[in-house]
């Protein structure tokens, strides 16, 4: 296959940047995105030019590390991440425009790598059960119904890779958000920290300068885990049920 | 020593709701719903108008004497009144402060634009807008007639046919109008999800329940012009 790539070119955080236009040959269509990537950064790297920086890590699809903005849609055409996502799903001689997530809190590190440690922040205002930690404990000691041990998976299924702050047109993180609060929220072992959980983690997304969310549902369409956009309602439930308890 | 463990004052539900995003959306659906409610009471009394001059006017007559004696002359309308602008103002202030934030949170725009949503939800902002504006519009011309050339106070059923007997009126009408129709159909599905009531069971019920709404409030605000344009009303 032979592609024309137009990637996004930016030195440093506070640089300027714009799209540059690279030919690639020789990509195999059994190669994921990212191979197709680390092929033209090795052809520029002999022609000692700057190869184009982005976020990889376990290329499983598992991670959450890999982003791009793909022909305008984030992670790609298939719904999945990009290390997951394979030349196949393009043709040969296609133009493919190739973009960083684009949002207020994930700014721009350089090329195609944002910090995305905004959603750290969120994650340490409640994204956890303060618990002592230790051997596991016995897996029968705290039953939890399964209709409630499938919700709470469905919505670990997260891997915070910030496809929908990427896709959503107010760069909200409310799909993140809510999955994180959701998964913890309907444990047991989560229950006591139930309130004070949704108000932190809401309250740390406003403060990073994510936008609201407007229900345009481009967020559950784009994430690569199918976390449902019915988890932000759930959300919202237990936000305002959180402030009339005051905690 | 005791060490204090209680930390502060907690804040309030009210400040709480109104310092967050999620909680300015609590504030949008509420305010809308009540909008909403007002306005299927609105479009049903529209109707009367079928029914001839003086059932119409006798109607709006009775909406200033509603709930006397208890209620002395226009206390109920004025209720009514009140609720509804506070209704308008929250509604609004939220949707400004929550748009500028929106807007600011994502700077860049993509070089490909392939919006996944409806076309209802991607016009809210913009029929919002529209909607105010026909709103200052709709009440000048006729509840106080300051823009109505020869309003007559206490003839609805003449000032109505006077207004659509013009093309302006009938043009920022039917323009208010099919806003209105996409700002429902967005809205009341979102509403339901701001307010938590929303699952994937409930889904179809809610966007059908939504769709009717806008289409049935859309005809039923339609019909008068469209009745006084072709005739059946004059």
């Amino acid at each position: 296959m032979r592609l024309t790539l137009r990637v996004w070119r930016q030195k440093n955080a506070g640089a300027e940047g714009a799209m540059s236009t690279y030919e690639v040959d020789g990509v195999s269509s059994d190669m994921s995105f990212l191979e197709m990537l680390d092929t033209l950064n090795e052809e520029l790297i002999l022609k000692g030019e700057d190869p184009v920086a982005f976020d990889h890590d376990c290329r499983e699809g598992i991670c959450g590390a890999c982003s791009l903005v793909i022909n305008g849609e984030a992670h790609g055409p298939e719904r999945t991440t990009t290390c997951q996502l394979h030349m196949r799903s393009f043709e040969d001689g296609d133009t493919i425009d190739v973009e960083p997530w684009r949002a207020a809190a994930f700014p721009v590190v350089k090329d195609l790598v944002v910090d995305r440690s905004a959603f750290d922040r969120i994650i340490q205002a409640g994204g956890y059960i303060t618990a002592p930690t230790g051997a596991a404990p016995e897996a029968h000691a705290t039953p939890v119904p399964k209709p409630d041990a499938d919700f709470a998976f469905e919505h670990a299924e997260c891997i915070g890779c910030g496809a929908c702050v990427a896709a959503c047109p107010n760069g909200a993180a409310m799909l993140f958000t809510s999955a994180k609060v959701n998964h913890l929220g309907v444990l047991p072992q989560g229950a006591p920290e139930r309130e004070s959980r949704v108000l932190g983690m809401v309250t740390q997304m406003d403060e990073e300068g994510f936008g609201g969310c407007t229900l345009a549902g481009e967020c559950a369409t784009a994430c690569p885990k199918g976390i449902p956009l019915f988890s932000i309602t759930k959300m919202n439930r237990e936000f305002v049920r959180a402030a009339r308890r005051g905690r | 020593m005791a060490l204090d463990t209680r930390t502060g004052r907690r804040p309030s539900f009210a400040a709480t709701l109104w310092g967050s995003t999620v909680g300015k959306k609590t504030v949008m659906a509420v305010s809308g719903l009540i909008m909403l409610l007002y306005l299927v009471v609105h479009m049903i009394g529209n109707l009367k108008i079928f029914f001839g001059a003086a059932e119409f006017n006798h109607y709006a007559h009775w909406l200033r004497v509603v709930g006397e004696p208890f209620m002395h002359e226009e206390w109920t309308l004025w209720l009514v009144r009140v609720v509804l602008l506070a209704a308008v103002v929250a509604h609004a202030t939220s949707a400004y402060q929550l748009s500028r934030r929106d807007i600011k949170a994502r700077p860049g725009k993509y070089l490909h634009r392939k919006p996944r949503s409806s076309y209802a939800t991607r016009t809210m902002r913009w029929g919002g807008i529209i909607l105010g504006l026909f709103l200052v519009w709709h009440l000048l011309d006729l509840t106080t007639g300051t823009v109505h050339a020869g309003f007559r106070p206490g003839h609805p059923y003449q000032n109505v046919v006077d207004t659509f007997s013009t093309w302006y009126g009938n043009v920022i009408y039917l323009v208010a109008m099919l806003a209105l129709g996409l700002h429902i159909r967005h809205g009341f599905w979102s509403a339901a999800q701001t307010l938590g009531v929303g699952s994937r069971a409930r889904d179809r019920a809610l966007k059908t329940t939504a769709n009717a709404l806008a289409l049935v409030l859309t005809v039923g605000f339609v019909s008068v012009p469209v009745a006084v344009m072709t005739g059946v009303v004059s």
